[in-house]
């Protein structure tokens, strides 16, 4: 499917959809309504509001059945960020004996930021370490679970580098120590199978705009039995669990588009992840010293992470965006922070490679003619920028800055 | 996305002056890979002193790329002497203003051109972050370099001097020393406990009306003057009142695309150093 369809607007090949993807026009057609004529609230007691609180029971029960949970497991929020501040909140304020806590170093700043104001607040942190794939070692997290943990918060798939990571054994140790697990997963929802049925966790968060759902829509399970703090205090919605008036349309559009992400796993792990491969090969196939971040084998099928050697991210960002090509990078100058994404550092990908690093992530509207165009315009961006580069390689100082690079190599596996 | 200036876009996507210059007799290279941004300068120096061609070759970002192609164009044609009076402030100028968080692209044009003109005298070459002691780990960031990014930019915050030298936006450990150096420089009193008070400078003395006038004549007659002068230009003090130097360019200077530049930069930077700090300089209409 071709997106821009408009002549007065440029052709856009949309590679960033684990930033975020278009409300699918399924979804938008469900809204709609609700956005306008039923404009009822869905607490009020008249048939007006209730046409629009029925509504609501009927994505309740769409989210749940796309998870395999309970609908009365499922809680309406206003984003993933939302979803996890909650899990977190809620673990902690549950059990204020226990002050420890478990997590990566490679998570979403939604946990990431929240552990590091817990840590601020006295709680004791283990931050676990990733390897150069992005991968957990399953070791280190049972070595970290203490009798005073509150919490083990690990991120189902890892939304720069893809890396999936083991949360069902996570979970499974979590339950044996009768400590709390949380994951988020907001980006393996719809890309990765997501059965809750007799899959042992306590707390998922997921994001409507991260499956083709409108922005500022989410949701928490939360598993039946569960001590549970609110972290929005106001009336009785949401059984009490979170306060403030539904964003009616919005949840209908997420209950559809779980729906249709449900539906769409199987084009996702087949057609969108060969896409994706062609991609990768493609490009790997063309440009010399260029690597793949992420797990080989247990990655995002949606997702490519490629860095390559001597040139600068957001210069390669931007002469993409004149052929319409949206993507993003880890590298320090699209963030304004100095330094590269903490995922490819937690990596311990070489500074070389960090600051020159791309993710494209796919979605089930990316088409073939689209990742040809990438294939086809990409190396000749990266051939002008390296020849521009001083550390190009028919620099007269290449061996210096060969040596460079293999000591930013030695050094981030220190 | 940072929101750039149509001049940085169209030097980024149209950089001019890019690669190796065979026959360069000047070369300064600054920045690391391990930094995430690096330039390489060469600049063909005529038996004259003056700046008959310049390159460059960058590993950055837009900013970086942007700021290395404008330097190259600024220098081109100018005497070693004018060089060396480019700040970063003109490279941001050129550009019409830099994101705040890529003003140390434009520091890295003006190191870069430092390095190169010390080359050219034969001097060895010595990285900046060789002078002085070090502050900033990660990015090799000595006392020096912020000492002078605090005094050339009129910088307030830690914030601020990250933007420019890169210092204290790594793991952070250096803020305090960044702070300190603040308070130094702008000869502020540490407020917190447990920092070591730090000597107030001393503030120069006020001039009267009638020493102000005979220092800003002598200089624009002495300095100035002559150096517009090599290029066909010239300068005549209208009037001094209070702080305020009115003068009116003559020559080539009139029309010259760079006369604004000529008065910020030459004029009014050199009568803020030799007579008053808040000296501002006005064209006569």
């Amino acid at each position: 499917m071709s997106h821009g369809p408009a002549q007065d607007k440029p052709q856009v090949i949309y590679l960033d959809n684990n930033a975020t993807t278009r409300v699918a026009p399924e979804v938008l057609e469900e809204m709609l309504p609700f956005l306008s004529e039923y404009y009822g609230n869905p607490s009020s007691m008249h048939s007006f509001g209730g046409k629009v609180g029925g509504k609501i029971n009927q994505a309740r029960e769409r989210v749940a059945a796309a998870l395999g949970c309970d609908p009365r497991e499922v809680v309406f929020t206003s984003c993933g960020t939302e979803s996890d501040n909650t899990a977190l909140h809620s673990a902690v304020s549950a059990r204020p004996d226990k002050r420890h806590i478990v997590t990566t170093r490679v998570e979403h700043p939604a946990v990431l930021n929240y552990v590091k104001l817990l840590e601020q607040q006295g709680y004791s942190v283990t931050w676990l370490p990733v390897d150069k794939h992005g991968r957990l070692d399953l070791e280190h997290v049972r070595e970290a679970i203490r009798a005073d943990t509150a919490v083990v918060s690990v991120m189902w798939a890892n939304n720069e580098s893809g890396t999936v990571f083991p949360v069902r054994e996570i979970g499974a140790m979590c339950r044996e120590k009768g400590v709390p697990f949380h994951t988020d997963a907001v980006q393996a929802v719809g890309k990765i199978p997501v059965n809750l049925k007799e899959f042992p966790c306590d707390y998922l968060a997921l994001s409507g705009h991260k499956i083709h759902a409108p922005k500022g829509v989410g949701a928490l399970y939360v598993r039946k039995g569960m001590l549970f703090k609110p972290f929005m205090i106001g009336g009785h919605q949401e059984r009490g669990r979170r306060g403030g008036t539904e964003n009616a349309a919005s949840i209908i559009g997420l209950g559809k588009a779980m729906e249709l992400a449900a539906a769409g796993i199987q084009d996702e792990n087949t057609r969108v992840k060969a896409l994706r491969d062609r991609l990768e090969k493609g490009l790997m196939g063309a440009i010399p010293e260029a690597l793949i971040n992420g797990d080989p084998v247990n990655r995002l099928p949606n997702t490519l992470s490629i860095a390559f050697m001597y040139i600068e991210g957001e210069a390669m960002l931007l002469l993409l965006d004149q052929f319409g090509i949206c993507a993003s990078s880890g590298s320090a100058c699209t963030s304004g922070s100095l330094e590269p994404s903490h995922v490819l550092r937690a990596m311990g990908v070489p500074f070389t490679y960090a600051h020159g690093s791309l993710r494209f992530s796919l979605s089930r509207y990316t088409t073939e003619a689209e990742i040809d165009t990438v294939v086809r315009e990409l190396p000749k961006i990266v051939a002008r920028l390296r020849a521009m580069s001083p550390f190009s390689a028919d620099s007269e100082t290449e061996g210096q800055h060969k040596a460079v690079a293999a000591c930013a190599v030695e050094r981030s596996t220190e | 996305m940072w929101e750039y200036t149509d001049k940085v876009k169209e030097h980024f996507l149209n950089p001019r002056n890019v690669g190796k210059l065979d026959d360069a007799n000047a070369v300064g290279e600054v920045g690391s890979l391990a930094c995430g941004d690096a330039l390489k300068l060469y600049l063909k120096i005529d038996d004259k002193g003056v700046i008959r061609d310049a390159k460059f070759q960058t590993f950055g970002c837009a900013s970086a790329i942007a700021s290395s192609s404008v330097l190259t164009e600024l220098v081109k044609g100018k005497t070693v002497e004018e060089a060396r009076a480019l700040t970063n402030k003109d490279i941001a100028g050129f550009l019409g203003g830099l994101p705040k968080e890529k003003m140390h692209c434009s520091v890295m044009g003006q190191e870069a051109l430092e390095a190169a003109l010390k080359n050219y005298w034969g001097e060895k070459y010595v990285a900046p972050t060789g002078e002085g002691e070090l502050i900033c780990h990660c990015f090799g960031v000595t006392d020096e370099q912020i000492r002078r990014a605090i005094r050339e930019n009129d910088l307030k915050t830690a914030e601020e001097v990250t933007q420019f030298t890169k210092a204290g936006g790594g793991c952070g450990e250096c803020i305090l020393d960044i702070e300190r150096l603040l308070m130094e420089v702008r000869g502020e009193q540490a407020p917190a406990e447990g920092v070591a008070p730090v000597a107030e400078e001393k503030k120069p003395k006020r001039l009267t009306n009638i020493q102000r006038m005979q220092l800003v004549s002598k200089v624009i007659d002495e300095e100035i003057r002559p150096s517009l002068k090599k290029d066909g230009g010239d300068i005549e003090l209208i009037d001094i009142d209070g702080l305020n130097v009115v003068v009116s360019l003559r020559g080539a200077c009139v029309g010259c695309p760079s006369a604004q530049l000529t008065l910020k930069q030459l004029v009014e930077r050199r009568l803020r150093e030799t007579v008053e700090p808040d000296i501002v300089i006005q064209e006569a209409q």
